[in-house]
């Protein structure tokens, strides 16, 4: 989470000092991020240096502290609409360790996948179920929280989804006599190109950069 | 009166068979399941692992194989037919995914049937009905009819009538599943609500954020119960950050 531009953001309505700064990102990321004020000073140290920020009635250069306060310059402004507009690369997977250890304990004899999936699962709506606790009393007027909240939901219930599409993917591939040895032996079946690395069974196709 | 945490629905060892023979399919295997007053439950699994058997089960529209259905105490499986009406009548609410509003009345005149079924006057039911169409946002329109109402006016309506007369156990089967999102999450915020206030409740559902607002979530995995949430901890966990 970039930091940075989110104290740009702030500037962008006027010039503040660092506590207010910190204050207001606590307030604009629904007080889900905490952010400590060394952390903000470090940071507006940094868009100083790079010309995006500057003191403001500041004659000597003094070390950024409580007394000191900050605008955004044009190139500041400047590199906030780009950030804004520049669109995160999300075209490689993550490493996700859930998906890893479902893609895993299919392979693995003896383990019982659907466990493995509940157990994920159950966590995973124990979490949901305590961000919509956070809903509960809420009136909607904190609207930068409300929609934190709704994010963490949504990126929750996407894991939950994908755990019960799995689930179902498995039982028709068990139906089918799918068995985690014949899983294996089936990736051997195709060597040439792909099989880069011995014995990996996981998928190795590319995915993603498509541009 | 009941006490708080008592429970209002409690299957013991429900087991639920249709058909015979090579046909036969066993809907539930040996469901225990308990709900306090004040106490709301989604109930998940996949299509087939038995959401709705147990649902019918519960609301003694069906009865099961074996085991037994208590309802507030009260063995259901025992009672005469007549008894077990008026508990449908007056204990246990019903909301369903498509709503099942009776399309020639208004939604005041839905809400107020089965007070009316039961025997409560015209007059005191329309004020019973209007009472509960108000709390829900819905005071304006008592006088229109369910095609003149949006799928979230419906629902809510259906919702009000499902409470109206003080019903202690709430039942509701996929209720957000023909609405959108903020639809849906009015009508889990409207079930909560009732049950902070006491009614207690069984949610059916496939979504995970609306299965999120229940005090407790059970999956069922081919008719049985495979597992279960632990207690609810505070709100306050979450934000806590390490620093």
């Amino acid at each position: 989470m970039s930091v940075r531009h989110a104290l740009l953001a702030l500037l962008s309505e006027e010039p503040k000092y660092g506590l207010q700064l910190r204050e207001e990102f606590e307030a604009h990321t629904g007080e889900v991020w905490p952010l400590n004020v060394g952390q903000v000073y470090t940071t507006l140290q940094r868009l100083e240096r790079d010309g995006l920020v500057a003191a403001v009635g500041d004659e000597e250069p003094a070390e950024p502290g409580p007394q000191k306060a900050y605008r955004i310059t044009d190139a500041g402004r400047a590199e906030l609409a780009d950030w804004l507009r520049t669109v995160p690369d999300l075209s490689t997977p993550p490493r996700d360790d859930l998906v890893m250890k479902i893609l895993i304990a299919v392979r693995v004899p003896g383990i019982d996948v659907h466990e493995v999936i509940q157990a994920h699962r159950r966590y995973l709506i124990e979490l949901m179920q305590e961000w919509t606790r956070l809903k509960e009393d809420d009136d909607g007027a904190d609207l930068s929280f409300a929609l934190v909240v709704d994010s963490e939901l949504f990126r929750l219930d996407s894991v939950v989804r994908w755990l019960d599409a799995a689930e179902g993917r498995l039982r028709r591939a068990t139906a089918d006599g799918w068995t985690p040895a014949l899983g294996a032996a089936g990736a051997h079946r195709q060597p040439g190109a792909n099989s880069a690395r011995p014995g990996a069974a996981l998928p190795r196709r590319r995915l993603g950069v498509r541009r | 009166m009941m006490s708080k945490g008592q429970a209002v629905l409690e299957l013991r060892s429900i087991s639920k068979v249709y058909g015979r023979g090579a046909a036969e399919v066993q809907a539930l295997r040996d469901v225990s399941l308990g709900v306090a007053q004040g106490e709301m439950v989604a109930v998940m699994g996949p299509s087939g692992s038995g959401k709705s058997s147990l649902l019918t089960i519960a609301g003694t529209l069906e009865d099961p194989t074996s085991g037994a259905v208590l309802v507030k105490g009260e063995d259901t499986l025992r009672m005469s037919g007549g008894a077990k009406s008026r508990i449908r009548r007056r204990t246990i609410g019903y909301v369903f995914q498509d709503f099942n509003l009776l399309p020639g009345l208004t939604a005041a005149e839905n809400v107020s049937l089965p007070l009316e079924l039961d025997g409560t006057s015209m007059r005191k039911a329309h004020l019973a009905a209007l009472k509960a169409l108000d709390e829900l946002g819905l005071g304006s329109q008592a006088r229109r009819f369910p095609d003149q109402l949006s799928g979230g006016e419906r629902q809510r309506v259906a919702i009000a009538r499902a409470v109206v007369g003080e019903r202690s156990l709430l039942l509701a089967d996929e209720p957000s599943g023909a609405l959108d999102s903020a639809n849906g999450e009015a009508v889990m915020r409207l079930i909560h609500t009732y049950c902070k206030r006491g009614t207690a409740a069984v949610v059916v559902t496939h979504d995970a954020q609306l299965a999120s607002w229940a005090d407790r979530v059970v999956f069922l995995r081919d008719g049985r119960v495979a597992d279960q949430t632990a207690a609810p901890a505070g709100p306050e966990t979450l934000l806590e950050q390490p620093s």
